[in-house]
């Protein structure tokens, strides 16, 4: 199971999605998972191993750097993209039980032609359209959760050079210093650029879907 | 989601290509792409453990690095190749959306339609007209901006495209100034000439492709023109209104051969 299998996952969403949601999947894809796999992680990938601390003492590196990198961008990042991802499945859940519906009812003696049952494509309708809304709502959250949870572990967005740590068995105040700081800032802030990008489409796709919702509601009115 | 991935969807859109574009998408994973993952990682691969300073301070060596190197030459490759690769997805979308609309028209039982059926529609090759050559354009226009800036991008990171084998660094805490060695440099500068050559080629197949779709529209404009121009008498109108139609009809349902396979 790993990002290949995501994307088979999604892959299937895709069909019932609006044209905004296609085009989110896209930039999902492309430019977060892409980058990170193809780019980010070697990026990271040295990170402890060349964190360096200016002292003999044994034990002082791994604490500093424990005290530092609580968590890693890495895996704060691959967090964030399987939460946002997620939501989508609640969708294909429910399309899923629709389509089980109609089966059971064709069963039951109804006409329904069953192959151009499997191919069809959902509307986005009733109580789907509320799976769907409910589903991007849940995205937006976990993406300002998770923009947050950055902004706060790591006091902004940029990596320090320098960074003094004290903690025990350092003796006094030690210097220790980052791999490669101002690649990992770009990459950082490449990454909330692009996390900015799909919050705003995803408020445009809610914005796009209640409106034709209350289109709709006054045309029937 | 990996290089092989983005050949799997770049695939889709080399349907729709011209034979320029074929040829780019090919030049693009075999000699960029595929270089990049069989050779330039493994070159570039211990840039950080064989960058060797002439001291013992702990942390020059890393200041020196994060100096000289603000962005590694892999990373601003893939960069540039995932930048370059996406506005072929702007086609792709465009193509999707074209057979949807036909789609639903089939379903709606257009009259004049000459579909059997809807597969037919997905395996149709659309013909670069109308509103997909302005989309085709346009990303042929984004993928050169692209290119370009990119390579500008690393002319003025890397004060050209030689790898130094040494580098003189005086950041703190560097003691005064400190001798620091690359690794691997020529080799490195190699690679660096190679993959710049062929994002010109690339950039040259690029403008060929554009010069290519203007012509063949302002062609077909004066054809356009030049009918109108030879039958001006009323009769000719009429048929000319009804070549038109045919025109229209043909082009929302046209039962055309596929081209060359990808």
């Amino acid at each position: 199971m790993d990002w290949g299998s995501l994307q088979t996952i999604l892959g299937g969403v895709n069909k019932h999605s609006t044209s905004i949601g296609k085009i989110w999947l896209t930039v999902l894809f492309i430019f977060r998972i892409m980058i990170l796999v193809v780019a980010a992680e070697r990026v990271w990938g040295d990170e402890q191993q060349d964190f360096v601390c200016n002292t003999l003492q044994p034990g002082c590196k791994n604490v500093c750097y424990d005290h530092f990198f609580p968590i890693s961008h890495i895996r704060l990042w691959a967090l964030q993209l399987i939460f946002v991802s997620t939501p989508a499945l609640l969708v294909a859940m429910h399309v899923a039980y629709t389509r089980h519906e109609k089966k059971r009812r064709f069963r039951n003696g109804e006409k329904i032609n069953i192959e151009e049952l499997k191919n069809e494509k959902v509307h986005i309708r009733g109580p789907l359209w509320w799976t769907y809304t409910s589903s991007i709502f849940f995205r937006i959250i976990f993406e300002a959760v998770f923009m947050y949870v950055f902004y706060y572990m790591y006091d902004g967005y940029q990596m320090p050079r320098l960074m003094k740590c004290n903690a025990w068995p350092c003796p006094n105040t030690v210097d220790c210093f980052v791999s490669r700081p101002t690649e990992k800032t770009m990459f950082t802030i490449f990454m909330l650029a692009v996390s900015g990008i799909c919050i705003v489409l995803n408020l445009a796709e809610l914005c796009y879907l209640v409106i034709k919702i209350c289109t709709k509601e006054s045309r029937k009115t």
